[in-house]
């Protein structure tokens, strides 16, 4: 009796150790199988695309015939543009409302509300965000397809992403230091400007930079916005702000990168088709560029911070 | 010598300053929520389109007129049905490989998981959709094509596809963080009783991250339910009831795509479409409830 | 004179001793008076009517087990609790004739006057000189000259001065753990406090570094009131001058350090002295 129960105890180890094994290693196939499509998903596209970046032109001239033929000059120029006149409206909104929800937000109705409305906005699909910006901005507003319209549509897309990367650095500043401006008859806005904001410093950089890398790349909400297609011509030199050919008009029409992937995805000519890797490879090299740069940027301030 | 401002108007300030922000992002936010409802009811109120037809219709063509009715086919139900069965089935292939991954990273090579496999991960994150999408195009559809021997291979399994690797990394994340989340007097106690590592990771360490998965699934399905470009590279773009996965459908938000611009704004065709909007937003408000009930019962089973 | 002074020091309990030597003796100035503060977080009722005064050139120490309020009653005297959502303070806090615990009050000025010390050195992330000058720059102090020299002065003041003179716009963070709690008490001398809060100073540092700390609070006591809540009830004995207990959200017992750590009085009180409870 007594040996068969060890006999099956055994059994039973055996059985499970087994099991062990087998479960790690599908495990370990499932972690191998994830890293490479990403690692080839990458490589594949600069592989496809790359070769298009060093003809000559593509960088530097504009595109022709609907962006089936000639360069990305423009496309490139619009997303750069765009990025930065979203950040200029969300970055100080997100910094004010992360700032008002840490520290000084009532406890109450107002500051769940507002907390439930970014929290709202956050999981709204970017077409919707992009019917609503058409409606108000190009339609209600007037402003047509432009580029102020898609920065707008593309600030509510990055507003609660900022905020919650803002919040958690404030959060996550000692509280010491908080205590330390107060103790000395400090009001909570010259601690936030002086002390808080300082030392959450290196974090909001590296969300800030992480963030401009899901704007530079967001397409669907920039259709309807900012529209499909830059001028034909533009002129970067020109400062007639009011001009429709004025690069630097904030009201003209402008087409991203990703935009122009979407666009012209489906052509079926050679020189298109090189066209889209190409820009496919150039949108992602910011990506990778931006990815990089955030933790770059982070890691030196953070340095620059405790060394000094 | 500037003069200093008293104190208290400065903390009145910076209230202030603060708070605009806050009331600001508010605004729009119900400014969104109000428009998208007032102009997606108005399909109903005003244009008289019948709510059970657009939930039920099984045809949708804004370009044609009903004849018995004089306005357009809006049977929203196959661009329903396509939406969900997306959703469905990129969560279905999505969530075995997050969790395993998941598992893997944290109770396996915690190490190498944070080091290697997560900075990786999150570069998925930072990918854009398009080039989603166009990969999807290119090398998903090439091989549903070649495979099951199709003429197109555009439809809802590439579509599937290219949507769980989108929310892969969301789903991977959240349940990195769940899984962390367990202390570890948990799993040194069930070794302790003399189970094994994957008994105590079975029966222990992801019974007690369920909650937390099941966050982490549903702002998956939220991502997959809303994106718009990739699907629409991918799906074909055919409104009509799928009646398989291998043949051209279109979901809610790539209907939108098409449409949108066509449709001048205060037409039938275009209300129909802010309807289409109303639901996808309705949809993105339930699965926030959701989560916030799952957040709410794991409060209370903590007690 | 002097030899009846000495044979008068020979005579008294060390606190007693320490602060005649600084040259202070009780005194009867009161410059901080608490009446029935009772301090609720939420529903839980934190601390019960406690009436303490605090005394001109004298250190208090605020002594009892953890969770017993004394850090809850230390962080009232200058409305700090203000900031803690949810927590509300009730009763009469008395400052130059006034009671303080008002919606009316001025709390960035009162702090400028009630200076407090906190348990981990928390230096701000600037240079040495920077971390003084600071709140004075915020508070409208601009001369340069006069900037440098509330430096100096406060630096020496916490005997800071000769050991960083030379390296005043290094990081504060180079200082070693108790001289940035000095720099921290250098810090709060420039506003030039009547009172100075102290919540437990010495708890993260060296025994060395405590004693530096303690030599200074000797020092900084002549013109103001100091209140020091500590774990440490040698340190208690050793530099205070009055000693208060508190207990379970109460004070229980309060009187001349001597008294209280020899003579106590109430049995909860003789029970955590002989490390009863901790």
């Amino acid at each position: 009796m007594a040996s068969t129960s060890t006999a099956q105890q055994d059994a039973r180890i055996k059985r499970s150790m087994r099991n062990d094994r087998i479960a790690t290693g599908v495990l370990t196939l499932i972690v191998g199988i994830v890293m490479l499509i990403v690692v080839s998903m990458v490589v594949y596209i600069l592989a496809q695309g790359i070769g298009q970046l060093f003809q000559p032109g593509f960088l530097t001239e504009a595109s022709r015939s609907n962006g089936t033929e000639g360069g990305i000059a423009y496309q490139l120029f619009d997303s750069f543009y765009l990025l930065i006149l979203t950040l200029i409206i969300s970055l100080p909104i997100s910094l004010g409302g992360a700032v008002f929800l840490v520290e000084y937000a009532p406890e109450g109705p107002v500051t769940k509300i507002a907390s439930t409305a970014i929290e709202t906005l956050s999981s709204l699909p970017s077409i919707v965000v992009g019917m609503f910006g058409f409606l108000m901005f190009s339609v209600n507003f007037g402003w047509g397809y432009s580029l102020i319209s898609g920065a707008i549509a593309l600030t509510m897309f990055n507003i609660p992403i900022l905020t919650r990367v803002i919040q958690q650095a404030l959060e996550d500043v000692p509280s010491s230091q908080r205590d330390a401006c107060l103790a000395m008859g400090l009001t909570r806005w010259e601690t936030t400007i002086h002390v808080l904001i300082p030392a959450a410093m290196p974090a909001i950089v590296t969300g800030v930079v992480l963030s401009a890398g899901r704007v530079f790349g967001e397409a669907a909400a920039l259709l309807f916005t900012s529209g499909m297609s830059s001028p034909a011509r533009l002129n970067f030199l020109s400062l007639n702000f009011a001009s429709p050919t004025c690069a630097w008009n904030i009201f003209r029409p402008g087409e991203s990168l990703a935009v122009h992937i979407y666009k012209i995805y489906g052509e079926g000519s050679p020189e298109a088709q090189h066209i889209v890797w190409g820009t496919a490879a150039l949108l992602m090299i910011c990506v990778l560029l931006f990815n990089v740069l955030s933790r770059i940027a982070g890691n030196a301030l953070a340095r620059r911070m405790t060394a000094e | 010598m500037a003069k200093q401002m008293p104190k208290r108007s400065l903390e009145k300030v910076g209230l202030s300053v603060t708070g605009a922000c806050v009331a600001l992002v508010t605004l729009v936010v119900v400014a969104l929520i109000f428009m998208v409802a007032q102009r997606g009811l108005s399909t109903f109120i005003k244009d008289g389109v019948n709510i059970a037809e657009f939930f039920t219709g099984t045809t949708w063509n804004l370009a044609i007129t009903n004849e018995e009715t004089g306005l357009p086919f809006t049977g929203a139900l196959p661009l329903i049905v396509t939406s969900f069965a997306v959703t469905v089935i990129s969560t279905i292939i999505a969530l075995p490989i997050a969790i395993g991954a998941a598992i893997f990273v944290v109770e396996i090579q915690p190490k190498f998981g944070k080091q290697v496999f997560q900075p990786l991960i999150e570069l998925l994150v930072g990918i854009p959709s398009v080039v989603f999408g166009l990969i999807g195009f290119h090398v998903i559809v090439a091989a549903v094509r070649a495979i099951f021997n199709v003429e197109l291979g555009l439809g809802i399994l590439p579509g599937s596809i290219v949507l769980a690797l989108m929310i892969l990394p969301t789903v991977t994340t959240l349940s990195i963080d769940a899984l962390r989340a367990v202390p570890d007097s948990y799993r040194q106690g069930s070794l302790a009783l003399g189970y094994t590592r994957w008994q105590t990771i079975w029966h222990v360490v992801l019974k007690s991250a369920t909650p937390s998965l099941m966050t982490a699934v549903i702002l998956g399905m939220t991502r997959a339910f809303g994106e718009t470009l990739a699907v629409r590279m991918v799906i074909g773009g055919v409104e009509v009831m799928p009646t398989g996965l291998l043949d051209s459908a279109s979901t809610i938000t790539t209907t939108l795509t098409t449409s949108m611009a066509v449709y001048a704004t205060g037409s039938v065709e275009n209300d129909a479409l802010w309807s289409l909007g109303l639901l996808l937003m309705g949809m993105s408000l339930i699965f926030i409830l959701i989560i916030h009930l799952i957040g709410a019962k794991g409060a209370k089973a903590r007690g | 004179m002097t030899n009846e002074t000495d044979q008068f020091l020979e005579s008294v309990g060390s606190s007693e001793k320490s602060s005649r030597m600084t040259g202070v003796a009780i005194s009867d100035e009161v410059v901080l008076e608490t009446r029935d503060v009772n301090v609720y977080y939420g529903d839980h009722h934190a601390l019960n009517d406690t009436s303490l005064t605090f005394h001109k050139g004298e250190i208090t120490a605020l002594i009892g087990p953890s969770g017993c309020g004394k850090s809850t009653f230390l962080r009232s005297l200058n409305l700090m609790n203000r900031e803690i959502r949810g927590c509300r303070v009730e009763g009469e806090i008395l400052y130059q004739d006034r009671n303080i615990n008002t919606s009316k009050e001025n709390l960035y000025e009162l702090r400028r006057s009630i200076g407090m010390v906190f348990q981990q050195p928390n230096p701000f992330h600037k240079s040495i000189r920077e971390n003084i000058t600071f709140a004075p720059k915020r508070h409208g102090l601009k001369d340069k000259a006069k900037l440098d020299q509330l430096v100096e002065e406060s630096l020496r003041g916490a005997a800071l001065w000769d050991e960083v003179k030379d390296k005043l716009d290094q990081s504060a963070f180079a200082l070693s753990g108790g001289q940035q709690q000095r720099l921290c008490i250098a810090r709060t001398l420039a506003m030039h406090p009547d009172v100075i809060l102290f919540d437990e100073p010495c708890s993260a540092l060296d025994p060395i570094s405590t004693l530096a700390i303690e030599d200074l609070m000797n020092s900084i006591v002549k013109d103001r009131a100091i209140v020091i809540v500590t774990h440490n009830m040698e340190q208690a004995s050793r530099v205070s001058n009055r000693t208060a207990f508190f207990y379970m959200g109460e004070m229980v017992e309060y009187g001349e350090t001597d008294q209280i750590f020899q003579r106590p009085n109430d049995k909860r009180l003789n029970d955590y002295l002989t490390g009863m409870f901790s």
